[in-house]
Order: structure tokens, then C-alpha cells, then sequence
């Protein structure tokens, strides 16, 4: 006992030594590197008179960066991590029984998001609640959506469409121009959004799908720009940059209204309060429904044989002609399918804003959209949800950290720091988990017993 | 067995008339002909680079051949030129299915996904297109069901169904081979194209590939035209061999046949020092044909 003791004193000490001895070289390395970097600077002075600034302090906070730093590495940081690997190494590979969250997440998931407004009024009261059942719940599932529809496109079919902003614009506009043209009611025309988003997808499929790879990328990227141009250059129509405002609100099914003038007004009807929150609550249900759906057809599809067919096609496209698979059908269809989620979503987008204009799609909604589906893990409805709503909540959570300020001074606007916090989750993320939250694939069929696929078999496609 | 091959040998099922096959400079297939006959095992061999692939391509719909016509004759009596076909017409319409060379499975599906994938054609119509199964009609039930009694009968012939829920790129080599050919049977093709299934193979898979192919044979009507360099395997289950050399058919007929003739020994082992001459009067024959 005393022996182990005492051998174990011998190694920390030898650890300690070297550590030192580590923390001194790379003192003197740093300081070789730095004393004319950083601790000579030229300047000019008043007189123009080129001279040199000694700046020792600021040096010596260098060099003690590194020496302290290499010595915490050395002494503490690599044995815990080796010690760790160690421990993980010994301990038996006992397969943990999954917990009742991880096993019934979706159900729960569904549950809170079905009692999440009563609870946000509870909490904040009518006026309050709006900013959290808008801003975070609606925004976030219009996202959900979106990132559904274009996971068909890129995670099932495996074709990388980074234009899919186009069909969400489609969409949006069909909804706001045949409303306002033509005065038809939002339930009529929210399949038609969908229905015209999957006609332009077909359309842009038919030249585009001869193209593979980074060669289809573009030019869907190309397309996205094309409807955004349109939407701003065809003043007569769409108004161009100044948008389309005074979209109609959505009714429930025609029976009750939220227009304020209206008769059969919501709030009047029932005798409540005038609030601007019920409509929203309206709508969050009505997205939450929405999203359902889509998730249902969905799951349903990837049961298909058209659902498998497009797996296949992200797997092997030869393969899948040798099978007598007419893939350019089959990714039409996948075209079309993503496109007219994407047309759905958009026609929610414009009744919820009550105002649309180009400027809402932009290329950067597509990349967003993206990665949502690439950090979700392509083909993962739950990931993907779970992808959304971290980056979409979060970065609009930034906009109420108004604590920071007090830290960093009354100029601070957290809100400019989004993008910078958004690469920064996107490269964590994929460090972390490379192919994303759900990495592991479902399968569709099963003869024994149901078992994910891992990431490292499925393949990402190429066109 | 001879006299059943025989009587075998009047029912072509596959006839490549006069088909050519040129890229750029290259004629890498030069006026070929030749049958396959139905309820054959027909191997197609040939030193490296002698155009076996390309023959398979043509017939299969992924070139479109230079110049010929090659005639899938169906059991039915239906006639299909597979040259003016596109490659997944030829599976869908004309019933011939194929395996590649370098293995192309769906790696991330499972293997009875993978047989489900090859069954498409025929869900898709139980599906309605997809509308009635999005629907959830019993019709689209009862057609899934009865395709994983198909694939169950392929798994267990490609002896699979203990991996049929692993993914097809988890399994070792050998079972990959037999699980493509499993999905080309899956198809229910009339005609089976196997480009070199035993290559990379041991002994001991290379034997239960013997035994999956003789059993294709056996139990279905499947013809089978196979691509290979393993003589053991050729010489063992095929009726009937046509040896390419250069784009062009150097022999055609029976294993022995093949085996002792002078010209297949040449283009496998080398000439002799005396035959030298004749094989250029043989290449300068050929050449002007090319320079046209």
C-alpha cells in the first residue's frame, strides 16, 4: 500500500517537473515570437515622425498566457482527459435502457407544445403572451415546416436544392395576391398555395433535374434569386420592394372573424376583451395542426414505395434505374412534395405578417433552412424540429438578453451578434455529432425487429 | 442434360445481331452476334478489355449501342429492342435485370428494404401512385405483405434472412453479391445479367454463388447471361459460352467446346512463335474495318 503510495507521489512529481520544465519552453518560445509583434510596435507621432512604442506589459501577459497554459495542459488537463478515456476504456459496455423522456419525446413534445399558449398567458397575461406564442412558437414551427419540406428534397431524395426560399415566396405571394385580387378566403387558398408551389417545383424540375451535385446547387440557388427578382421587378403586380400589405386575416373556417370592425368578431362574439392575442393563439394552433399533417404525410410517404424510391435514389441512382425506377419522375415527385410544403408554410408566413415582401426571401432563409435539415440530421423528423427550434428560439432569444448591456456597456446589442452565435452553434454541432441531432436512420420495413440504421452507412447523394 | 441443353438451343431469348459499339477512337464492341438461349446459363468471357462490360451496358440500356439490334423475345412471345429502350424501360418492360461489377447496393437500407426498392413498380401500382396508400387502402396492405413474402423467399435463398434487418453495407463481401443478385431476382426479370459475380470471392462464397445461380435455374424461368473470369465457375454452371476478344467473338458454344478451342487458348495463354504471322493478317483485316 505504501509502495503504490509512494510510486504514485514519484509520478506527479516527475508530472509537476515536467510540466514546468514544458511551461518554461514554451515561455521562451512565445516570447521569441512576440517580442517584435507584439512588444515593438512603430507609430506615428504628432510630427509625423515614425517611432517605436515599447509595449512590455502587454508582452509579458502573452508570455504568461502560454506558460500558464502549457503548464495546465500538461499538469492537469491531458491526464484527466486520459484518465477519463480510461475509465470509459474499463468500464463494461453496458447498454444504458433508454428513459421515459427519450423513449416518449415525441409524445411529450406534441403534449407541451398543445398546452404551451394557456401556459404562456398564465405566466405573462394576454399582451405579454403574444411576444412568446408569436415570436418563438409560431415563427418556430413555420420553420418546422419549412425544414420538413426541404428535408424531403435533400435528406430523403438526397437532391441539394439551395433555392428552396422560392417555392416559401410562391407560396407567401400566391396567398397575398389572390386574397387581395380576388378575395378568397385563406382555407381555400392555403391548399392552392401548396398546389401552385408544387406546379413551380415541377417546372423548375424538368430542366434542372439533368444536374448533379454542386451543378444542381447552383442552379437552384440561380432559381431562388429568379422568383425574388420577379416578385421585386414586377411592379405592377406584386409592388415590387414595397410588398403587399393588409393580407386578410384567416377566419376560424369562416365562422368566427378576427377583424375588428366585423360582426361575428371573435371577442365580441364571446363577450371577451379585444386582444390581439387570440388570433395569434388561433394561429399557433393552426400551425401546430399544420405541421401534424406534415409530419403525418411525411412518415406515411417513407412508407411508400415512392418514399423508398427516393431513399434509394440518395443511395445509388444507377442502381435504381437498373431496377427499372424511372428516377427522373422520382425526384420530380420529390420536387414537388418539398415544394409544396414549402408553398404551404409560405401562404402561413403572409396570413400571419399580414404583410409580405421580398425582402423575406432572401438566399440567407434558404441557407438558414438548410441548415436546420443538415443539423438535424437529414432525414430526421425530430431532429430536425429539435435543429429548428434551437436555432430559430435561440437567436431570437438573444434579443432578450438585454442583461448583457450591463456587462458590456450600454452600446451592446446582442441581437447583431446572432449570425456570429449561429456559425459558431453550426460548427460546434457538427464537431459534436457530424451527422447531425439524429444521426441514425429508421428503417421503413422490418422483418425481425426494428433496428436504426447508423449515419455511417447512409449517404448524403450527389444530384 | 446434353440433350435437354439441345432441345433448349431453338428458343433464342436474348439475339445480338451485328451490334457495334464505338467511343470516340475506340471500337470497343465490333460487329458481335450471338444468342442466349432460354432456360441458359450463357457466360460471356474474355481477356481484360475484350468489351464485356460494354455488351452488358448495351444490353441493359445504359449505352445506346453505335450501330445493331439486340431482341429480347419474352416467354409470352413479346418482343423488345432493348437498344431503342431507356435502362430502366429494359428492367420495367422488357424483364431484364442486371448486377454491376463494383457492387451498388442502397448501403444505408436495410437488405429487406433493399428487396423492397427492386419490387417498386408493382407497389406502385398497388399504391395508386401513392394516393390510395397515403389514403391507407387495404389494397396497398395486402401488396406490401406480399412482397415481403417475396423477399422473404430471396433472403432465405441467398441465405440473408438472419441480416434482413442489418443494412446492406454492414454485411461482408460475399453477401453483398448475393444480396444484389437477390434484388435483380426481385424485379422478376426474365433475363438476368450477372457482370462477374464471383470476382473477390473465396472458395467457400463462391460455391454458395454456384448454388444460388443453379438454383435461379432450377426454380424459376430465369435465364441467366453472366459475366466472369473465374473458369471454375464457368465451366461448372454455364451451357453455353461465347469467348470476346477485342470487341469481336472469337468462339461460341458449348463449355468443352470453348475450352479446347485453339483460338480461346490463344487469346487466354498467347500464341506461338509460328502463329505470329497469321494473327496479323488477322489485326490487319480488322483495322481497315476501323479506320471507316
Amino acid at each position: 500500500m505504501a509502495n503504490i503510495s509512494q510510486t504514485n507521489e514519484a509520478v506527479s512529481t516527475n508530472l509537476m517537473a515536467r510540466a514546468l520544465r514544458e511551461a518554461f519552453y514554451a515561455g521562451l518560445v512565445a516570447l521569441g515570437l512576440f517580442v517584435l509583434f507584439v512588444g515593438l510596435k512603430t507609430d506615428q507621432n504628432i510630427l509625423n515622425e515614425l517611432i517605436l512604442v515599447q509595449r512590455w506589459g502587454l508582452l509579458a501577459i502573452f508570455v504568461a498566457i502560454a506558460v500558464v497554459g502549457r503548464f495546465l495542459t500538461v499538469a492537469y488537463i491531458r491526464p484527466w482527459f486520459e484518465a477519463r478515456k480510461a475509465a470509459k476504456a474499463a468500464a463494461p459496455a453496458v447498454e444504458r435502457e433508454a428513459g421515459f423522456v427519450t423513449r416518449n419525446f415525441t409524445l411529450l413534445a406534441v403534449l407541451a407544445l398543445i398546452v404551451y399558449p394557456p401556459v404562456m398567458v398564465g405566466l405573462f397575461g394576454f399582451q405579454g403572451s403574444l411576444k412568446w406564442v408569436d415570436n418563438f412558437g409560431i415563427q418556430i414551427l413555420i420553420y418546422v415546416m419549412l425544414a420538413w419540406g426541404l428535408n424531403i428534397v435533400v435528406g430523403l431524395a438526397g437532391l441539394l436544392d439551395l433555392g428552396y426560399v422560392a417555392f416559401y415566396a410562391v407560396g407567401a405571394y400566391s396567398y397575398a395576391l389572390l386574397s387581395s385580387y380576388f378575395g378568397l378566403s385563406f382555407w381555400l387558398l392555403l391548399p392552392m398555395a401548396g398546389i401552385l408551389a408544387a406546379a413551380w417545383g415541377t417546372v423548375l424540375g424538368f430542366p434542372v433535374l439533368r444536374l448533379k451535385g454542386d451543378y444542381l446547387a447552383i442552379v437552384t440557388l440561380a432559381f431562388g434569386e429568379i422568383i425574388r427578382l420577379v416578385l421585386i421587378n414586377w411592379t405592377e403586380v406584386t409592388k415590387g420592394t414595397f410588398g403587399i400589405s393588409g393580407i386578410a386575416k384567416a377566419s376560424v373556417f369562416g365562422i368566427w372573424s378576427f377583424d375588428v370592425s366585423a360582426a361575428n368578431n371573435f371577442a365580441k362574439v364571446f363577450g371577451l376583451p379585444m386582444s390581439s392575442a387570440y388570433y395569434k393563439i388561433f394561429l399557433f394552433y393552426l400551425a401546430l395542426a399544420l405541421c401534424m399533417l406534415a409530419a403525418f404525410v411525411t412518415i406515411r410517404l417513407r412508407r411508400m414505395p415512392i418514399g423508398r424510391a427516393w431513399e434509394a435514389l440518395r443511395e445509388d441512382e444507377i442502381a435504381c434505374r437498373s431496377l427499372g425506377i424511372n428516377t427522373v419522375t422520382t425526384k420530380l415527385t420529390a420536387f414537388a412534395t418539398g415544394a409544396m410544403f414549402g408553398g404551404i408554410a409560405g401562404s402561413f408566413f403572409a396570413v400571419r405578417q399580414g404583410f409580405v415582401s421580398p425582402e423575406s426571401f432572401v438566399f440567407l432563409e434558404s441557407a438558414i433552412i438548410l441548415a436546420i435539415v443538415v443539423l438535424g440530421g437529414m432525414g430526421s423528423l425530430v431532429g430536425i424540429a429539435v435543429a429548428a427550434t434551437v436555432m430559430i428560439g435561440g437567436t431570437e432569444l438573444l434579443r432578450e438578453m438585454n442583461f448583457l448591456k450591463q456587462i458590456f456597456g450600454p452600446d451592446f446589442t446582442p441581437e447583431l451578434y446572432r449570425m456570429l452565435i449561429f456559425g459558431l452553434a453550426m460548427i460546434v454541432v457538427m464537431v459534436w455529432k457530424p451527422r447531425g441531432f439524429v444521426g441514425s436512420r429508421e428503417p421503413t420495413a422490418f422483418l425481425r425487429e426494428r433496428k436504426s440504421v447508423s449515419g455511417s452507412f447512409t449517404k448524403e447523394g450527389h444530384g | 442434360m446434353a440433350l435437354e441443353t439441345d432441345t433448349m438451343t431453338k428458343d433464342p431469348i436474348l439475339k445480338v445481331d451485328h451490334l457495334s459499339m464505338r467511343f470516340g477512337g475506340l471500337m470497343a464492341i465490333n460487329d458481335l452476334s450471338f444468342e442466349a438461349y432460354r432456360g441458359d446459363i450463357t457466360a460471356l468471357i474474355g481477356p481484360n478489355g475484350a468489351g464485356k462490360t460494354t455488351v452488358f451496358n448495351c444490353i441493359t440500356g445504359f449505352y445506346k449501342p453505335t450501330m445493331g439490334m439486340i431482341t429480347m423475345r419474352q416467354k409470352a412471345g413479346k418482343e423488345y429492342l432493348l437498344e431503342r429502350m431507356s435502362d430502366y424501360e429494359v428492367n420495367r418492360d422488357a424483364k431484364v435485370a442486371r448486377t454491376f461489377q463494383n457492387i451498388r447496393l442502397f448501403s444505408g437500407l436495410t437488405v429487406l428494404e433493399n428487396l423492397l426498392v427492386a419490387q417498386h413498380n408493382k407497389l406502385m401500382l398497388a399504391s395508386g401512385y401513392t394516393i390510395l396508400g397515403l389514403l391507407g387502402f387495404p389494397t396497398y396492405k395486402a401488396a406490401v405483405g406480399e412482397s415481403i413474402e417475396r423477399a422473404k423467399y430471396w433472403l432465405d435463398k441467398a441465405n440473408l434472412t438472419d441480416r434482413a434487418d442489418d443494412p446492406a453495407g454492414d454485411l461482408p463481401y460475399g453477401a453483398q453479391r448475393r444480396l444484389e443478385i437477390a434484388r435483380a431476382m426481385c424485379t422478376g426479370p426474365e433475363f438476368l445479367c450477372l457482370d462477374e459475380p464471383a470476382a473477390g470471392l473465396n472458395p467457400r462464397e463462391s460455391l454458395a454463388l454456384n448454388e444460388l445461380l443453379r438454383s435461379i435455374r432450377k426454380d424459376t424461368d430465369t435465364s441467366i447471361l453472366l459475366i466472369e473470369h473465374d473458369m471454375s465457375v464457368v465451366m461448372e454452371i454455364s451451357d453455353h459460352v461465347v469467348v470476346l476478344e477485342y470487341g469481336q467473338k472469337i468462339s461460341d458454344g458449348n463449355p468443352e467446346f470453348v475450352k479446347h478451342d485453339p483460338k480461346v487458348i490463344a487469346a487466354y495463354l498467347g500464341v506461338e512463335d509460328v502463329e505470329v504471322e497469321e494473327v496479323i493478317e488477322q489485326i490487319e483485316e480488322i483495322a481497315p474495318g476501323d479506320t471507316h
